[in-house]
């Protein structure tokens, strides 16, 4: 039997860029998801343990860290996004649970989602037509898990010039149509 | 209307989900004498204040917390938000485990 | 084409002519013109026909509140009806027409309702259209139908985009004239994240339309420097032709941005328009003020307009409505209308002012103490008839007249969230009251300031200490220098008489329907609105609803603050169903949610059914394939032949981790799951609180401390929310943690007596399939076409052996593909959504037929399921006595007696003979199909202790369609009743 390939979310073998005006849309199909929960009662060891045992700060409310070769950003109460390159981390699920043991819940998250960066000048402009984060008042390394365009999803704000959306990947097309559709909009 | 986060600061209520009164929060003992009764009040008879109301909100295209929110139903005033667990842990909630058993 | 009525001078570009048509005719416009200056400027007075009585009319205004110029613009799919010619940006190649006229607007057949006004008075349709009653549905309503509105549509798609936005600031000022631009600057100045937006295209507000200097300028040219001053502002955002619609809770404001009605076709891919919803720390209200009317019998002719109206058409626009204008007012600001015509060199051959003591104005004769009693013109006004102090009638020669009684403040916005205005004698107006919305302020001529210094000072004050309020310190600017004139006025509404004195120019309510109201017993405003309709048009009664309360109130004898006012609220101005629709329109109406296999089926030509946002195929048809049936039919056997595959991505999936997992899942289920052992798949049905069927699904124990757990696709929210509650605020001391990955895996149901030989040859040769190895409810994880990870599930939906096999989602429609050519040597099929319900039904599970939202689990037949030792959510009160009756409704199979009827589902049962109503009901059947198993139409259906009334017959009735067909109850297990397939 022949390996199985993998396709993107939006379907194909590999990954899109559009160009529109001032505005790259990236899809990012190389980063390996998990979500790790802290067990009841054990937020602070978890914190701990995943700096003593990856080097990465679980970040606070609405932020980000990055200490690669991972990345992280808040989701929920005690809950957090941990993401690593895919071609070297495509095992991540087992390997931060194995790394931080049963002070933490862990589930595979790579395939939930699908993610556009979009990067360039007008990156507010657009995220302003899509959802109601207030990107511009969003540092980088913020995260808000917001509606966009009627689907939920995760405004990452990367840098000053760069955001990345995370929604769920069945969603792909029709984020990929709204992200489309507003930056021809505002181009 | 604009809900104040516990956590995360004003949020838009568009992305909540409303479930109603903040007493459904007080689940009967399912072993209690008067379980039926109770449960029968616990779910179908609640206020229904024309001013101040404390209400169950869900954070689902958010951090998926529940909330308290403390709402004047009159004026849409939000004079306080809290997390549900918190709220929950307070009023005497735990694991369940304790229910039914003579203190 | 020469511009008879433009004057000199004005805002609009003289040097740059644009054409434009209005009734087909061609006409010549500047650039700067509205539609509504460039017909002045052209001498056209009349602009359309009135609502009713269809009676000629003209502009009235210069603004949004315009209640008369309503006219068609564009054609086709853009064609857009009842749009203000006052706001109607001129471009070139303008294609205007009026509207509620035929065959055209001077010769309007329907003009014959005037003649029978005594009849269309106010409650007309509720008194005429009462009886006989059989009338209305084939006589009254097609008549009412086609004589209501006033545009019309082509009925074409529109095809423009419309856009959507969300913005945020500390500061929303709503209004650019003087109020808001110095509070603006203001604001601007300290840094805020300001944003002004104003309905004009040009910002300024009335310093546009008047002569007043402001720090030693014209204001005009004040505002234009200030405006250039904030452009230049990173933190101030300026949106013209932006209007603020709506106010709604803790300072949340709708604005409608029209981005580009302003020219004939938006550019390819940019919105016509932007909704916008803006978030607001706080919000400085700076809307101004609406000039309104006094009545007098026909006051409607085209040319009777608002002073101030016809002064901005002067001084801004360079038109006038006529060469020869009187004036018609009740304080002093009328005058100013008359000095600014005479200095723009037209005739004004008389102020007529109701006051005895009114000022000397140069340059024209001043009657006191006058009152305009009627007037003349059929298509135009030519002359009025004035009753002069002595009680001399006079007429006077004149094409349009001016009139001024007084100004209200916009306090519409103030009012959104059920504030009521307050009543100001020296205004004799409204002004806004003290419950503001959150973090509003007003200010300027929304606030009673009707002068330029007062406006001024306004705007400063209010965003210096809007800003306060924010910790945000704003220095106080040297105020520019302006007029500040006192307001001197002498309330006066209507002149008395016999004729008809219009109010609501646009719903045609006359003086006479108010009192006719009155008469009938209509005491609240809010009642005298609904029965006149007075203030309901698309102008919602900007110019007409302070006439109508004075009417009101002079009627009962009570002051107008007694009478009250009706509530505003949101729209302040019309917003078309485009801009609310957004970018969500046709294909793109909700997100669409694609299987993995999506673009795999669609090679394969599926056909596709909506179920929540997914796009599930529903079946696949074949070559020489003429109806669904016939896919449908071959799906099922085959499968139950060989084997099929299905995609069930579409399954909730809820990962559940934690120490008391188990525990918690205890409490989620009716039944038991705390000793499920670790690699085994349990059913479990959920109840709600109230002891009803919530959702049923599996739940799969991947170690002591990690369940999957599966919901339906239509409740996989629903589920997961109400687990989140459970954990959240019934149990928060239990360790659990849960996480949605419906989305992560591709999960396909290998169903078939040939399932586990064609898994044999995907899963990796380290995984033994064999039935003992792994048994009917097995779970594992494995991995398949070496060494992809995967999961496995021994289930079964379809009744057959059967397996759901679940991969990384981006392997989905690779596994489909290999799935597939696993399977050619079975002659494997896939099947969709159809044959899906075909065998469930076959196979008697319940599915969302039947989890209907009143059903129990004693009704579903699993009431065995429901543990009575533990604690779970629905434990108590589904064990009440009503639940649990010997007669209860139990789900059963039910077959025809003859092989060709159908079975529809929804028909109710019957006993054989006897009523067929609700009181023998004996059941109904809530899910059918034909089964190509049994070669007969199927059904399940919930039957009065059902149980035990196997082999019954009974009557399966549709009254609505006319059937009666003939039962009998059997076991709702169809196909294998004793399971052998699926554990074989």
């Amino acid at each position: 039997m022949d390996k199985l390939t993998a396709l993107t979310p939006l379907g194909a073998r590999s990954a899109r860029v559009d160009n529109i005006g001032a505005l790259e849309i990236r899809e990012v199909v190389d980063q390996a998801m998990v979500s790790v929960a802290a067990r009841l009662g054990q937020v602070d060891l978890t914190k701990e343990t995943t700096t003593a045992k990856l080097g990465l700060v679980l970040p606070d409310v609405g932020q980000s860290t990055v200490a690669p070769p991972f990345a992280a950003f808040w989701m929920g109460p005690d809950q957090w996004m941990v993401s690593a390159a895919h071609n070297a981390h495509e095992l991540l699920a087992a390997e931060v649970k194995s790394a931080l043991g049963s002070v933490v819940s862990v589930v595979e998250q790579t395939d939930g989602w699908c993610r556009f960066d979009v990067s360039g000048e007008t990156v507010c402009d657009l995220f302003e037509r899509l959802c109601n984060a207030p990107v511009r008042q969003m540092a980088p390394g913020a995260v808000t898990r917001s509606s966009v365009e009627h689907v939920g999803a995760f405004v990452w704000r990367l840098n000053a010039e760069n955001i990345a959306v995370i929604a769920p990947r069945s969603s792909a097309k029709s984020l990929h149509h709204a992200l489309i559709a507003a930056t021809t909009s505002i181009a | 209307m604009i809900i104040n986060h516990p956590l995360l600061g004003p949020r838009d209520a568009q992305e909540f989900t409303y479930l109603g009164d903040a007493a459904l929060i007080n689940r009967p003992d399912w072993t209690s004498e008067n379980a039926l009764r109770e449960f029968h009040d616990y779910l179908h008879l609640r206020d229904n204040p024309a001013g101040e109301h404390r209400e169950l909100w869900f954070h689902e295209q958010g951090d998926r917390s529940w909330l308290v929110v403390t709402r004047n139903t009159v004026t849409h005033e939000i004079s306080k938000v809290e997390l549900a667990c918190d709220v929950a842990r307070a009023s005497g909630r735990s694991t369940g485990r304790d229910e039914g058993q003579v203190a | 084409m020469t511009q008879r009525n433009r004057l000199t001078g004005g805002l609009v570009d003289q040097s740059n002519p644009l054409n434009f048509s209005f009734d087909g005719k061609i006409y010549q416009g500047y650039v700067g013109d509205t539609l509504a200056s460039a017909l002045l400027a052209n001498g056209v007075r009349l602009m359309g026909r009135s609502f009713k009585y269809h009676r000629p009319r003209g502009v009235v205004t210069a603004g949004s509140e315009e209640p008369n110029a309503l006219v068609e613009l564009r054609s086709g799919g853009r064609q857009e009806p009842n749009t203000r010619a006052t706001t109607a940006e001129l471009y070139g190649g303008l294609d205007a027409n009026s509207q509620n006229r035929w065959p055209s607007l001077k010769h309007d057949m329907m003009a014959i309702n005037d003649r029978f006004s005594n009849f269309l008075t106010a409650g007309f349709y509720y008194k005429t259209f009462m009886w006989p009653k059989a009338f209305w549905e084939k006589i009254y309503e097609p008549i009412i139908r086609k004589a209501a509105g006033l545009g019309s549509l082509t009925g074409a798609a529109d095809p423009d985009l419309y856009d959507k936005g969300f913005l945020h600031c500390d500061l929303l000022i709503v209004g650019a004239g003087p109020a808001g631009l110095m509070a603006a600057v203001t604001a601007g100045r300290a840094g805020a994240q300001v944003i002004l937006a104003d309905e004009d295209f040009r910002m300024g507000g009335r310093l546009n339309s008047e002569t007043h200097q402001v720090g030693g300028m014209p204001g005009a040219d004040w505002a234009a420097r200030v405006v250039a001053e904030l452009a230049a502002m990173g933190n101030v955002r300026l949106m013209a032709r932006s209007t603020v619609f709506g106010a709604y809770d803790h300072g949340v404001y709708g604005v409608l941005e029209r981005v580009a009605d302003h020219i004939a076709i938006p550019p390819a891919g940019k919105p016509r328009q932007i909704l916008w919803r803006i978030y607001s720390k706080r919000a400085i209200l700076c809307a101004g003020a609406t000039e309104r009317s006094i009545a007098f019998e026909n006051n409607d002719r085209p040319g009777v307009m608002m002073a101030g109206a016809v002064r901005a058409y002067a001084n801004r626009w360079a038109a006038t409505p006529d060469q020869n204008i009187a004036i018609f007012t009740n304080n002093d600001d009328g005058h100013r209308t008359a000095a600014d015509l005479i200095a723009k060199g037209v005739n004004v051959p008389a102020v007529i002012d109701i006051r005895p003591d009114a000022p000397k104005v140069e340059g024209t004769e001043l009657l006191t103490g006058a009152q305009v009693i009627g007037s003349k013109g059929r298509l135009g006004l030519t002359d009025v008839s004035v009753r002069l102090a002595s009680g001399e009638i006079r007429r006077i020669s004149c094409g349009a007249l001016a009139v001024s009684g007084g100004w209200n403040p916009n306090v519409h916005l103030t009012c959104h969230q059920r504030g009521r205005p307050t009543w100001n004698e020296g205004l004799a107006a409204f002004v806004p009251g003290n419950s503001l919305p959150m973090g509003m302020s007003v200010a300027g001529a929304a606030l009673g300031d009707l002068s330029t210094h007062g406006a001024l000072k306004g705007g400063a004050d209010a965003a210096v200490s809007a800003l306060a309020d924010l910790g945000i310190t704003a220095s106080r600017l040297v105020l520019p220098e302006a007029e500040d004139a006192p307001i001197r006025l002498t309330p006066f509404w209507h002149v008395s008489g016999t004729g008809r004195a219009w109010l609501d120019l646009q719903n045609d309510v006359t003086v006479k329907d108010v009192k006719l109201a009155h008469q009938e017993n209509f005491v609240s405003v809010e009642h005298l609105k609904r029965y006149t309709t007075l203030g309901m048009a698309t102008d919602q009664g900007k110019t007409s609803n302070m006439g109508a309360l004075a009417v009101m109130a002079e009627m009962t004898g009570k002051s107008i603050p007694e009478t009250g006012t009706t509530i505003f609220r949101p729209p302040y101005t019309p917003v078309s169903m485009g801009a609310l629709a957004g970018r969500s329109v046709g294909k793109e109406f909700h997100p669409t949610r694609l299987t993995p296999s999506h673009h795999w089926a669609v090679e394969q030509g599926a056909e596709f059914v909506e179920v929540g946002n997914w796009l599930r195929a529903q079946w696949f048809p074949r070559k020489g394939e003429t109806h669904w049936r016939e896919s449908v039919d071959r799906e099922v056997t085959q499968t139950r032949n060989s084997v099929g595959i299905c995609d069930v991505t579409t399954l909730g999936k809820i990962d559940v981790q934690g120490a008391d997992a188990a525990e918690f899942l205890n409490k989620i289920y009716a039944n038991a799951f705390a000793k499920l052992p670790v690699g085994k798949v349990r059913y479990g049905l959920m109840l709600r609180e109230d002891g009803i069927a919530a959702d049923d699904g599996t739940a799969a124990r991947l170690a002591e401390d990690h369940f999957v757990v599966t919901t339906t696709t239509a409740n996989a929210v629903t589920v997961y929310r109400n687990m989140e509650f459970a954990r959240q605020c019934l149990w928060p001391d239990l360790d659990v943690q849960l996480i949605s990955t419906t989305e992560a895996w591709a999960q396909y149901a290998v169903a078939g007596p040939n399932a586990r030989k064609l898994l044999q040859k995907i899963v990796d040769a380290d995984f033994d399939l064999a039935n003992d190895a792994f048994p009917f409810m097995a779970c594992g994880e494995i991995t398949v076409c070496g060494g992809t990870r995967a999961r496995l599930f021994r289930i079964s939906f379809s009744g057959e052996l059967a397996y759901e096999i679940a991969v990384p989602t981006r392997y989905g429609d690779a596994m489909i593909r290999a799935l597939m050519a696993a399977g050619e040597e079975f002659d494997a099929v896939p099947y969709g959504t159809e044959a899906l319900g075909v065998m469930r039904i076959e196979k008697g599970h319940a599915a969302g037929n039947e989890l209907n939202g009143t059903t129990t689990a004693l009704n579903l037949g699993l009431d065995r399921m429901v543990s009575g030792k533990k604690d779970f959510i629905g434990a108590v009160l589904s064990k009440r006595d009503g639940m649990n009756t010997d007669d209860a409704l139990c789900l059963v199979g039910i077959r025809p007696v003859d092989a060709k009827d159908r079975v529809p589902a929804g028909g109710h049962l019957m006993a054989i003979s006897g009523p067929v109503d609700a009181a023998h009901d004996q059941g109904y059947v809530t899910s059918a199909a034909y089964s190509p198993t049994l070669n007969s139409a199927i059904g399940l259906a919930f039957v009065k202790g059902g149980g035990e009334r196997m082999g019954e017959r009974l009557r399966l009735v549709n009254p609505l369609e006319g059937i009666g067909t003939l039962v009998e109850i059997v076991s709702a297990h169809f196909v294998d009743p004793e399971g052998e397939k699926l554990r074989g």
